[in-house]
């Protein structure tokens, strides 16, 4: 498939905030991403020539925000609405390898609707993992350190060198990672589904601020076991372009390239060679 | 009409930073504090047409389905009209 070709949705429903820095980076990059909002997958209140088809689309992208005001728990209105009108077609979009990446907000509506950690099946019941209120009880916003954990099995993250340090900035309230009791830490490192991890500038054990949120095992970010669906809280759409990296006056911008520009060229090129 | 009460509390052991920065307030403020735990509460009004046993059924679905996420919380029904 040719890169013009690769289709990108870009969900939204109500209080989503980041979907035009989402969009663009799949756009500037050459795909032909579109900002959709759930309701035009559902065909529900829309005119005609605004309904979608997820089939239609090769990568889904859950961007950040604040969705429907964060009520109940973040990313479980979002979540609870995708999965009941679309929970069998967004299970096939998943099995035939089509990638989905959820970040911040869009990280915890895939842990709500099951579709990460996803051990044993493509999209569980209930979730079996939660994104709990950071430690410090404060929405932490600030520019954070992640280790590149994997890049054997995760499609998004081909394009970094392993263990690579890549800053991505983080803005969360609910961020801290901890799984159900059914499913071990070893399980995860034993699938490589731990894609992203906090680390501290030397690359050593990242105190607070530098785990903002108190995440189990400084996980960041993992994937499926398959590889195709990532969720993490850092934002690397903000970091797309080096000038919005904070240290690029320091850096200089010889290269034209934010330290979260790899990630979207990683998932792109992997649709353009399998598909 | 039968109006269900939805209390969702954290799991034993499971964080509650809110909570214990309330504990911290209170202690603040003078008082002599030994735990805060915090929850959420909903109140969901089924109508008439629902006997008070189904009412209890339908509304645990909606536990499971939205209301709360069974990897850090709990939730307790009570049918209170």
């Amino acid at each position: 498939m040719k890169r013009e070709d690769v289709d990108v949705a870009v969900l939204r429903i109500e209080g989503t905030n980041c979907e035009e820095e989402s969009y663009l980076a799949f756009k500037r990059l050459g795909a032909n991403a579109e900002k959709v909002h759930l309701k035009q997958l559902l065909s529900k209140d829309v005119l005609e020539d605004e309904e979608r088809s997820l089939d239609g689309y090769d990568i889904l992208m859950i961007p950040g925000g604040f969705s429907a005001g964060d009520y109940i728990r973040a990313g479980a209105i979002f979540g609870a609405r995708t999965k009941s009108a679309l929970g069998e077609e967004l299970k096939n979009f998943v099995e035939t390898g089509k990638p989905v990446l959820g970040v911040c907000n869009g990280f915890q509506i895939l842990v709500e609707m099951g579709l990460l950690p996803a051990v044993d099946k493509t999209i569980s019941q209930v979730p079996k993992a939660a994104l709990e209120t950071n430690d410090s009880n404060r929405f932490e916003c600030r520019p954070t350190l992640l280790k590149v954990e994997d890049n054997s099995n995760c499609v998004f993250t081909r394009g970094y060198k392993e263990h690579e340090i890549v800053l991505y900035p983080s803005a969360h309230k609910e961020g801290k990672f901890v799984l159900d009791e059914s499913i071990s830490l070893e399980e995860l490192e034993k699938n490589d589904q731990i894609v992203f991890r906090y680390t501290a500038p030397d690359g050593g054990e990242p105190e607070y601020p530098w785990n903002p949120n108190g995440s189990l095992d400084n996980i960041a970010g993992i994937c499926n076991p398959e590889g195709n669906v990532l969720g993490l809280m850092p934002h690397p759409e903000r970091v797309f372009d080096p000038y919005t990296n904070p240290d690029w006056t320091r850096k200089g911008l010889k290269e034209n390239r934010g330290d979260g520009k790899t990630l979207f060229k990683s998932v792109l090129e992997y649709v353009e060679d399998n598909f | 009409m039968v109006v269900a009460e939805v209390k969702i509390e954290l799991k034993k052991g499971v964080a509650d930073p809110e909570g214990m920065n309330t504990k911290k307030t209170l202690k603040l403020l003078g008082w002599d504090v030994d735990k805060v735990e915090t929850g959420k509460l909903f109140e969901i009004d089924l109508g008439d047409n629902i006997s008070k046993e189904e009412a209890k059924k339908e509304v645990e679905e909606m536990c499971k389905k939205l209301l709360a996420n069974p990897v850090i919380q709990t939730y307790d029904i009570s049918i209170i009209d």
